[in-house]
């Protein structure tokens, strides 16, 4: 349609424009301008090129950053993805009773992450917590999960893959409405069994949703923060030192602006390589979705 | 095609299970909340407390100002829900149904910022509000946010599908370009808008990261970080004094989420 004024568009978008432009576009600019220098918040900046990047990288911690967060990354999708999948499978049944079930399971998603996370502290604690009683029992001894560098990180997943399988479920369970019954219907007529229609009708026209949880739920937990702050802050021995818990020590305890640009520049980077996946995928469901 | 009993039995069973894994945790932590320290001390694990002692959550109201964070909290959460309303309509009927140059350009625009967390923004966030002075103010809280490119790109969505003839008639009734937006077409968005509002509601409330990084002093410190600095007070075995402070957290969102689970539901199922 025609605007009224050639300046109602503009007027209409301004506000909107300006703010993300401020607070979004710009900022990764300005993450790439400071990652060139060495600034302290206190005394002035000083050019020191790609010095930043060359010390994040020394000794491969930049790898190793990028790698744990991967690895967090993976446990949380592969958990989210089995366990919401075989979730919606199970609780797309009527009757109040599952209602109920599946509100209890999507509600950790709801709650913040700071009550997870303390919940769940608590919970692992070796003292009091139910899951060092539970060690205990078997002969496990003291048990300290989060003590642990080996065992730190995939805790903090198991962690994540709690709070966030009500997401995946609820997505899949919406997918699940898009299966017609007359195709589970004419599959059961063939003689396919429960299994047999899963795998042959029910498993492909579900292939765009799982395509869609596993990019969204890579991007969000490539951002997690909270369970690392709260939960480790980044130990033992850097064990569960995330990306953007990384980025936050550069500039709030190392006070290194230079250093923490750098890496919000490489973060960026990585996001969006992941963040174009999504893109592409939510095309493709956007596609699916007006077939 | 029907269930077999045993089958729907065994269904069941693997709900309850479910149920038991997701409930069970928040069963502790209220549990846990009415015990007392020589309790936990005594009997760390001891699954019901000896009787309900609310000395855990006096702790809490004495130790941090649950009610001004409690405020703070839901009102930057409610401001920041309501601004990206309000700024939403008009952006994403300017995208959806005017035609003017530069419209694919500006489209491009609201796509790119949805690739862009606040993660990868705040170090240069942080130093811009440090050198204009907001730091600590309810103003680096809420107008980071104040415009949601998700929002907008939904509002578009949702206004594709209105009819242009809708916009002409109300056009020829005389109706200014702002009333179409806020009286005409906002009430017909009604279910967008209100899930919109709901998940943006409970995501700041609930929001953790943001606060930390441009706060440091109490006058704008949120609830969830008054609630993750109650651990970092105290020594370890505290515990019943934490989940006390977690229980404030979470009653306000819990009670949102049961009575109006169904939008929240929809608006992350999405249409399927």
């Amino acid at each position: 349609m025609r605007p009224r004024a050639p300046w109602h568009p503009w007027a209409m978008l301004g506000p909107t424009l300006a703010l993300l432009v401020v607070f979004f576009l710009l900022p990764i600019g300005v993450a790439a301008c400071a990652s060139v220098f060495s600034w302290d918040m206190l005394t002035p900046p000083r050019y020191v090129g790609a010095a930043n990047y060359a010390a994040l990288a020394a000794h491969g911690q930049l790898l190793a950053i990028a790698l744990r967060t991967l690895g967090y990354s993976a446990i949380v999708v592969a958990g989210t993805m089995t366990l919401g999948l075989g979730l919606a499978l199970l609780l797309d049944r009527p009757g109040r009773f599952f209602g109920f079930v599946r509100a209890s399971v999507f509600s950790a998603y709801v709650v913040s992450w700071v009550a997870v996370a303390l919940l769940w502290m608590g919970l692992l604690d070796g003292n009091a917590g139910v899951v060092g009683w539970v060690a205990r029992q078997v002969g496990a001894g003291s048990l300290s999960l989060l003590g642990d560098p080996r065992w730190a990180l995939p805790t903090l997943a198991v962690v994540g893959v709690w709070k966030l399988t009500g997401y995946s479920m609820i997505v899949f369970l919406a997918g699940l409405q898009g299966v017609p019954r007359s195709l589970l219907e004419a599959a059961a007529l063939d003689g396919a069994g429960a299994l047999g229609r899963f795998r042959h009708v029910t498993m492909p026209l579900l292939l765009p949703t799982a395509s869609f949880v596993a990019t969204t739920s890579l991007v969000t937990s490539f951002q997690a923060f909270d369970v690392v702050r709260i939960m480790t802050q980044g130990g033992p021995a850097r064990g569960t030192e995330l990306f953007v818990y990384a980025i936050y020590e550069q500039i709030f305890l190392n006070l290194s602006v230079g250093r923490a640009s750098a890496l919000t520049v490489v973060f960026f980077v990585l996001l969006l390589a992941v963040a174009g996946l999504q893109l592409r995928v939510w095309r493709a469901r956007g596609a699916g979705a007006a077939r | 095609m029907r269930e077999s009993r045993a089958r729907y039995l065994a269904a069941l069973a693997l709900a309850c299970v479910a149920a038991a894994a997701w409930l069970l945790p928040y069963a502790w932590m209220v549990l846990t909340s009415f015990k007392t320290l020589p309790e936990i001390v005594a009997h760390p694990t001891a699954p019901l407390p000896e009787h309900l002692d609310t000395g855990a959550y006096r702790v809490v109201f004495a130790t941090i100002p649950v009610a001004r964070y409690m405020g703070v909290t839901i009102f930057m959460a409610l401001a920041i829900a309501a601004l990206q309303i309000a700024l939403a309509l008009p952006a994403g009927y300017a995208l959806a149904k005017l035609r003017y140059a530069g419209r694919g350009f500006t489209f491009g625009v609201v796509l790119a910022c949805l690739l862009v967390p606040a993660q990868a923004t705040f170090v240069p966030v942080f130093l811009l509000f440090a050198k204009a002075r907001l730091v600590d103010t309810m103003t680096a809280l809420v107008l980071p946010f104040a415009a949601s490119a998700l929002g907008t790109f939904l509002v578009r969505q949702a206004l594709l599908g209105i009819p242009d003839e809708m916009i002409e008639a109300a056009r020829m009734d005389g109706a200014s370009e702002w009333t179409i937006v806020y009286r005409v077409l906002a009430p017909m968005l009604k279910p967008t808008l209100v899930s919109l509002f709901l998940v943006s509601f409970v995501f700041h409330y609930n929001d953790y990261f943001w606060p930390l990084v441009m706060t440091t002093d109490d006058d704008v410190r949120t609830l969830p970080l008054g609630v993750a600095l109650l651990r970092e007070q105290g020594t370890g075995v505290r515990w019943h004094i934490v989940m006390a402070g977690n229980v404030v957290l979470s009653l306000p969102v819990l009670a949102l989420f049961a009575v109006a689970q169904k939008h929240l539901v929809r608006a992350v199922g999405g249409r399927g």
